[in-house]
């Protein structure tokens, strides 16, 4: 039994140590005075410089930043009312329709949102560019942020309503006083989610984007092609520490209001 | 109900539906029966009924295949490993941390580690073996997507078997059953919803990923998803990516299905 456990230690380590790899190796090459990666040489943040002088790129940053909190924040607003929509309808069968209706877009290969939305802003006549982007980008976060919603709309009892209603509120009150702040943690879930799928977003985002608008995504794919160049060595050592920090303060996020809530609810 | 009646969320909800998800399939079904000079054909679907287009969907599939089974064998036991752990949110937070790092960023550094002069030419010329080309080629391709998704597929099954009930591993073994028996017999087609979601989150994108073919693989292996990426942005000939797209979505449905939980407690 013992020994088992080891097993487990080690092989999880390996998977680890696998897993981390390619990040450490992109972020110690970073540093390389030699220009590639490989044979390192010496010590140099040079790479570090040309990517804070690059005022192309900073603006491709500035735009993914953009694109990320608008697209998040319109989509959390439509999810969290699809969520909603989803909790009033009555029928079992028609709940279950549109939870299907709902993944489609999760579930479909990115190549296949890319291609139709590419027809559809071709189609309706909306030029490529920022506005595409940002319409693919709340199109595809949409169903994730009613994810993340609805499981917190289904924890809540009824007999709150109920009693909100019987107290008095009207619909608004009791959808701003009840209902929202109960599913709030959801709510963040959801943008968060919606944040981190923006950010990532490649292949999506490729098909939409036309010419003159770029993401840090596509940027960074454009220079890959080209070949190693140790300024996208730097700039994903800056993406990687900013991942690591937005992952932790959301999870120090969720733990400091589960622990709020586990004062304020017993249960 | 008055409740059916006042569903005023169910408007924008519908819209979103309608414009992004039936308005766009609608028009990659329509767009798949018009040649480049836009007239209509049938002749897409024809050419991709012709033995190259069918050798380049079979290679597709055995990648994807290939790709989905090893993923499943490298993270299952590491789902399993998990499960045993002390600090098992920590361990796992640790695992999934790496797919929130940029999926192009991971695959570039690929492109440093499989080089010529990189590191694991260095390690085999250590060892005698000497340099060989290894970017550019199936097992690149194959390696790196195996990586990419290993999160993925460690995440549903380590769900599955935290939801397995101890107690039935322990009347396993009680009743005489050896470590294997009780893991073939009991654990895993108790966590098969697992491994099925799993399995069905790295086959789909494994047919259609792009860009690590394109940056790690050349022009050795060309997925569905190339040849659509290929059609739609290079060749400009819609209507054919359109229709290995429609092929695409197709098989999507027939993954689904297959891989598909089933309903509990009789709900369709």
């Amino acid at each position: 039994m013992k020994k088992s456990k080891r097993a487990s230690s080690v092989y999880l380590a390996a998977i680890f140590v696998i897993l981390y790899a390619p990040i450490f190796y992109l972020v110690y090459y970073s540093f390389n005075s030699g220009g590639s990666m490989h044979g390192y040489e010496g010590f140099t943040l040079e790479y570090y410089g040309e990517v804070f002088r690059d005022t192309r790129l900073l603006i491709i940053v500035l735009n993914t930043v953009i694109i990320a909190l608008l697209s998040s924040a319109i989509s959390t607003i439509l999810g969290v009312l699809g969520a909603l929509a989803i909790r009033r309808v009555r029928s079992r069968r028609a709940q279950n329709s549109l939870l299907s209706m709902n993944n489609v877009l999760i579930v479909s290969p990115d190549v296949i949102i890319g291609a139709s939305f590419l027809i559809l802003f071709t189609m309706a006549g909306i030029k490529l560019g920022f506005t595409s982007v940002l319409l693919s980008h709340i199109a595809f976060s949409v169903p994730i942020v009613v994810l993340m919603v609805l499981p917190k709309l289904q924890e809540m009892s009824p007999s709150l309503l109920d009693a909100a209603r019987d107290l008095g509120a009207n619909g608004w009150q009791v959808l701003t006083r009840v209902v929202v702040p109960f599913i709030k943690p959801g709510i963040f879930a959801g943008f968060f989610m919606a944040l981190t799928y923006s950010l990532d977003d490649f292949a999506v985002t490729f098909f939409v984007t036309g010419n003159g608008f770029s993401t840090l995504s596509v940027e960074i794919y454009s220079r890959a092609r080209q070949g190693i160049s140790l300024s996208i060595n730097a700039l994903s050592t800056l993406i990687f520490l900013f991942t690591v920090l937005v992952v932790l303060g959301y999870y120090w996020l969720n733990r400091r209001s589960a622990k709020r809530l586990g004062v304020g609810v017993p249960k | 109900m008055t409740n059916r009646a006042r569903n005023v969320y169910l408007v924008p909800y519908l819209l979103w539906m309608a414009l992004f998800i039936v308005i766009p399939i609608a028009l990659i079904v329509y767009d798949s029966f018009f040649d480049v000079e836009g007239q209509f054909t049938l002749g897409n679907y024809g050419k991709f009924l012709t033995p190259i287009y069918l050798r380049m969907t079979a290679s597709s599939i055995w990648y994807a295949l290939l790709i989905t089974v090893f993923s499943l064998l490298v993270a299952y036991p590491a789902a399993y490993a998990l499960t045993r752990m002390k600090h098992k949110q920590l361990w796992l937070l640790l695992l999934i941390l790496p797919s929130w790092v940029n999926l192009l960023l991971k695959v570039y550094a690929f492109l440093g580690i499989f080089g010529t002069y990189g590191f694991v030419n260095g390690v085999l010329e250590t060892l005698g073996i000497g340099r060989h080309q290894i970017l550019f080629t199936d097992f690149s391709f194959v390696f790196v997507s195996v990586y990419i998704f290993i999160p993925f597929m460690i995440l549903p099954i380590y769900n599955a078997l935290e939801d397995l009930s101890p107690s039935l591993v322990f009347a396993a073994r009680d009743l005489g059953a050896s470590a294997w028996t009780t893991f073939r017999r009991v654990v895993f087609p108790l966590t098969l919803d697992g491994v099925k979601a799993g399995c069905q989150a790295v086959f789909i994108p494994a047919l259609s990923l792009f860009m690590i073919t394109r940056l790690v693989a050349g022009n050795r292996v060309i997925t569905l998803g190339t040849a659509i990426e290929q059609h739609f942005l290079v060749t400009q000939d819609w209507g054919m990516g359109a229709a290995i797209a429609v092929f695409l979505i197709l098989a999507m449905v027939v993954i689904m299905i297959v891989t598909g939980k089933r309903q509990k407690g009789g709900a369709r």
